[in-house]
């Protein structure tokens, strides 16, 4: 077992390296969602009626209905950073030194997963630190019921990332990852506005939404942070997380051979 | 029987009609420098990503130090030390930092593996650029780190694929040097791909590959009893090298 635990140390401390090394991805992270929430936010607040609704118990501000989207959004674009990172390995050579390792690929890619995990929760404590000095204050065990939904949601962002790099056959391609697939899955979720604001203007637009596994991660972040359970996204999540990590898998199958272009002699 | 380092036989492998790999059998006995010959696209590469599991082994035997490498793949992993075609290691960090990484991926705890990485680098006379960045590394230094991976977690097979490409003449002489010292000093047996004639002495075990097939394979001095390699390989395959 202590050769496990000391690959996954391992392969989460390269990751944590590799993040402190590009100090401009641990700022974009943060200024991203940080401009949403300065900018965005009070532009939105004095056009936007939100009427009470779970888990709130009480008219909230629109600073404090967009936070835990914010949150989601951090760990979207780390889910896509680490694909970016799976595709760059690849195109360098430093993925075989990983598929090479006498661990079995799922271990690999599950450790993989998790540490990209783990840097984004701090990305969003990080980001919810400076909102509390914004006034975003939610109760404080909400930090730490916080915690698992982070956990779940990450990973679960984190798999579609891994299972959308072995589709992705070059880093050029990226680009087209980011129009199609954070974009969409952003704005058609509850992290921006509340689901039945969105049936008002459409109700297939509402029922897009609704299905999109991001609002579920939306949704699940959002109760834990007032210590709640969302049950139903919850449920979404896990299975998600189920269904992309298992696609994962199957596509780094060295059977495939994906994960591996053809090259050489 | 004896137990070689590699044990190839009759392995083959398509990438849809084409047909990469056809009935191949080879072997590497232990303590052997064996050099794989074969110009571009014979399919060296493709054995290579076979043996190292990157590619799944459908038919025939790949076993690494009597270990089968599609039943028992952890053990046969354990046993092999690959330095790639393309470079991977990580620009980004020291070299220390890659081989840190790396011994972590065969599960050797930090304490040891901090004095492996110190014994590794000085057997490559690389002591001195533990702290540095692979990306200040010159070509023959990436390659030289990139042995020092490989030899980490003390493996009895080295497999080098075209591991002196894109280096100048006196590094690849270092990185050809290096890989027969480590052979002699430390036992360990290699897989030397490449499409060098010069790499090869006539002493050396050699396997002759070309398009997929294994047209030789046996002493470098029997398929050139006059020396010159380079007439038999053309008798043999048709083609310059």
């Amino acid at each position: 077992m202590t050769g496990w635990w000391v690959a996954f140390a391992g392969i989460s401390r390269r990751e944590t390296l590799r993040f402190v090394n590009q100090r401009g991805r641990f700022l974009a992270a943060l200024v991203r969602p940080l401009v949403w929430l300065f900018i965005f936010a009070a532009g939105f607040r004095a056009v936007l009626g939100l009427s009470i609704t779970a888990p709130y118990q009480t008219y909230v501000l629109y600073e404090v209905y967009v936070t835990p989207g914010l949150c989601a959004m951090i760990q979207l674009f780390n889910g896509m950073q680490s694909s970016l990172s799976m595709v760059y390995d690849r195109e360098t050579g430093a993925m075989r030194t990983l598929l090479v390792s006498p661990y079995p690929r799922w271990f690999l890619l599950a450790s993989k997963l998790v540490a990209g995990v783990i840097v984004s929760i701090i990305q969003v404590y990080t980001f919810l630190l400076i909102a509390w000095f914004w006034g975003i204050r939610p109760p404080v065990a909400g930090y730490l019921t916080l915690l698992p939904a982070l956990l779940l949601s990450g990973l679960m962002l984190g798999a579609m990332g891994l299972f959308l790099s072995s589709a992705i056959r070059q880093l050029e391609n990226f680009a087209g990852v980011m129009n199609f697939v954070i974009f969409p899955m952003f704005f058609a979720s509850s992290a921006l506005y509340p689901l039945w604001r969105m049936r008002e203007s459409s109700v297939l637009l509402h029922d897009i939404c609704a299905l999109n596994p991001f609002t579920h991660s939306v949704e699940l972040i959002r109760f834990a942070l007032y210590l709640q359970v969302n049950w139903l996204s919850l449920g979404v999540v896990l299975g998600c997380l189920a269904l992309f990590f298992g696609g994962a898998v199957l596509m780094y199958d060295p059977g495939r051979g994906l994960g591996i272009r053809r090259k050489g002699g | 029987m004896t137990i070689q380092a590699l044990s190839v036989q009759n392995v083959s492998h398509s990438f849809g009609a084409f047909r990469a790999l056809d009935d191949v059998s080879l072997t590497v006995p232990r303590g052997s420098f064996t050099a794989l010959l074969g110009v571009n696209g014979a399919g060296k590469t493709t054995l290579f990503n076979l043996i190292t599991r990157l590619y799944a082994n459908r038919s025939g035997v790949i076993e690494v130090a009597g270990h089968n490498l599609r039943h028992d793949s952890a053990p046969a992993l354990r046993r092999l030390g690959v330095v790639f075609q393309s470079r991977a290691l990580d620009a980004d960090l020291t070299v220390q930092q890659n081989l840190m990484y790396h011994a972590a991926l065969h599960g050797i705890p930090r304490s040891k593996a901090r004095v492996r990485v110190a014994e590794v680098l000085a057997q490559v006379d690389l002591a001195d650029k533990a702290g540095a960045r692979v990306s200040a590394l010159s070509g023959g230094q990436v390659r030289r780190a990139e042995i020092s991976r490989a030899l980490i977690h003390r493996p009895e097979l080295l497999l080098l694929d075209e591991a002196t490409v894109g280096l100048d003449v006196k590094s690849r002489a270092e990185v050809l040097a290096l890989t027969r010292r480590l052979i002699a000093e430390q036992g360990v047996s290699a897989l030397w791909a490449t499409h060098i004639l010069d790499e090869i002495a006539p002493t050396d075990r050699l396997v002759i590959l070309h398009r997929g097939r294994v047209l030789f394979a046996g002493v470098a001095a029997q398929a050139a009893p006059d020396g010159n390699l380079t007439r038999a390989f053309l008798d043999l395959t048709g083609v310059p090298v």
